[in-house]
């Protein structure tokens, strides 16, 4: 990669992941400033993601920003046969950095090779999702004050889940403890567990959602999909034993916080929302200052140092 | 004992012996003998004490370079060169998995950008606790050796 591109959360070092909490912090104490003034920032949504493309524009528009782009491929050249790489070329003559969603699985690697601007990824297919991860993370800081040996409990959907894969290797800086919920059909995949036994991370399993959650500092809520079940009564069971409600909190630690990346179905009951222990709307709002961290980082002019092959 | 060659010697080239049979067109398509104009003689399915069964490939005049004899340590890992000048055998090249595999491997994920656009595959090579696992530069998705998918 000859720029500033963030493809993937491991990427980033485990300081360059605490500059961008710092610097989103910063952000958050004030978030209207004209640092982008004059940038043109474009938004290459090659499948629709309302919510991220949104979080990503707001960013880029507070800061002074412009945006150029577009939220659906049938709109764009893709859906005449262009590829990637033609469109990336295309766009990186008239904008500073593109942020990209694609449906593929490491187009965003593939973008960013080829690209003389910077790529910020905003999911490619199953495989990453850095600003949801670094927005995840900020939340946990902020919540617990602290990122170090925190004990942390995943719920759902935690096969096809790439949030919670790509939080399980940025936690692993910071001395976590993991307890995987879900069911037989969702459980988390062995490269993962492995992962966690190499990095001395300890972890439990358990395949049903009751109160086992009181030692956890966060609760990090997935959604468990229709489509990933074959049989829809198997669905419809899980989708009950997996549902968060009010008085399955009665027990938990006072400090204890729980987080979904939203978009939620059933798996979070509409009365956890008064309870001041549910994050996840906020966690939502802080993804907007972890971007404008993002952005303006990769707009950063490149270090000699940095500038590799 | 007489050892009788079943295969002419080769004056000058690069020999490849014990590959298993099953493998030899995989080795010959990967170092693209296909289109090499050298004159290559193959033979197959001859009797192996070791592996039972195998192949085999002479190339001559033509020394392959460590690059390229490296590209079958993935398939043939096991695999004999031997670079021969004047029938005399000059070097015994021992195999060894390059740390990042080009070209040769087709990523398993069918929704992997390397399966839908023209990008060149490249795979870094992982050895975790003994097992040999492939890791997709683009899609991110390990496979195993054992399971890689030659183009």
């Amino acid at each position: 990669m000859s720029n500033n591109s963030l493809v993937s959360i491991a990427d980033y070092s485990k300081e360059e992941i605490l500059s961008i909490l710092d610097s989103a912090a910063d952000y958050e104490a004030n978030p209207n400033r004209k640092t982008l003034d004059g940038k043109v920032i474009a938004t290459l949504f090659f499948e629709p993601s309302t919510r991220t493309r949104l979080s990503f524009e707001t960013a880029v528009v507070r800061l002074g920003g412009s945006i150029i782009g577009f939220s659906d491929a049938a709109t764009s050249s893709s859906s005449k046969g262009e590829t990637l790489n033609d469109t990336i070329h295309m766009v990186s003559c008239y904008a500073d950095a593109i942020v990209m969603r694609h449906p593929l699985e490491g187009a965003a690697r593939h973008a960013a090779e080829v690209s003389p601007v910077p790529i910020i990824n905003a999911g490619d297919g199953a495989n990453q999702h850095p600003s949801q991860t670094l927005l995840d993370l900020y939340s946990i800081l902020k919540t617990q004050g602290t990122l170090e040996n925190l004990n942390i409990c995943l719920v759902g959907d935690l096969k096809y889940g790439r949030t919670v894969h790509s939080l399980i290797m940025a936690m692993s800086h910071f001395h976590p403890t993991f307890k995987f919920i879900a069911p037989d059909e969702l459980k988390m995949p062995d490269e993962y567990k492995v992962f966690c036994r190499r990095n001395n991370i300890p972890f439990t399993e358990e395949n049903e959602l009751t109160d086992n959650f009181n030692e956890a500092d966060i609760l990090y809520m997935t959604r468990v999909q229709k489509e990933r079940f074959q049989d829809l009564m198997e669905y419809e069971q899980v989708k009950n034993i997996y549902t968060l409600r009010n008085n399955m909190l009665n027990n938990s630690k006072p400090t204890l916080r729980i987080l979904h990346p939203l978009p939620r179905v059933s798996e979070i009951n509409p009365d956890v929302d008064g309870n001041e222990k549910a994050y996840y709307f906020k966690q939502a709002q802080n993804g907007l200052y972890v971007r404008q961290a993002i952005v303006s980082k990769v707009l950063k002019p490149l270090t000699p140092k940095g500038e590799q092959e | 004992m007489e050892k009788k060659l079943k295969v002419a010697a080769l004056r000058n080239g690069t020999v490849i012996d014990h590959i298993p049979s099953d493998k030899l067109f995989k080795v010959v398509s990967i170092l693209h003998l296909d289109t090499c104009l050298n004159q290559i003689t193959l033979a197959n399915n001859l009797e192996s004490a070791k592996i039972g069964s195998k192949g085999l490939v002479k190339i001559s005049d033509r020394a392959l370079e460590v690059d390229e004899t490296n590209k079958i340590a993935l398939i043939a890992p096991h695999a004999k060169i031997n670079i021969i000048l004047d029938y005399q055998v000059v070097e015994k090249r021992p195999l060894v998995l390059p740390e990042e595999i080009i070209e040769i491997v087709q990523c398993t994920n069918p929704n992997c950008i390397t399966n839908h656009q023209a990008v060149t595959t490249r795979f870094h090579v992982l050895n975790n606790d003994e097992e040999i696992m492939l890791k997709c530069h683009y899609c991110e998705r390990e496979v195993k050796r054992d399971d890689v998918k030659i183009k």
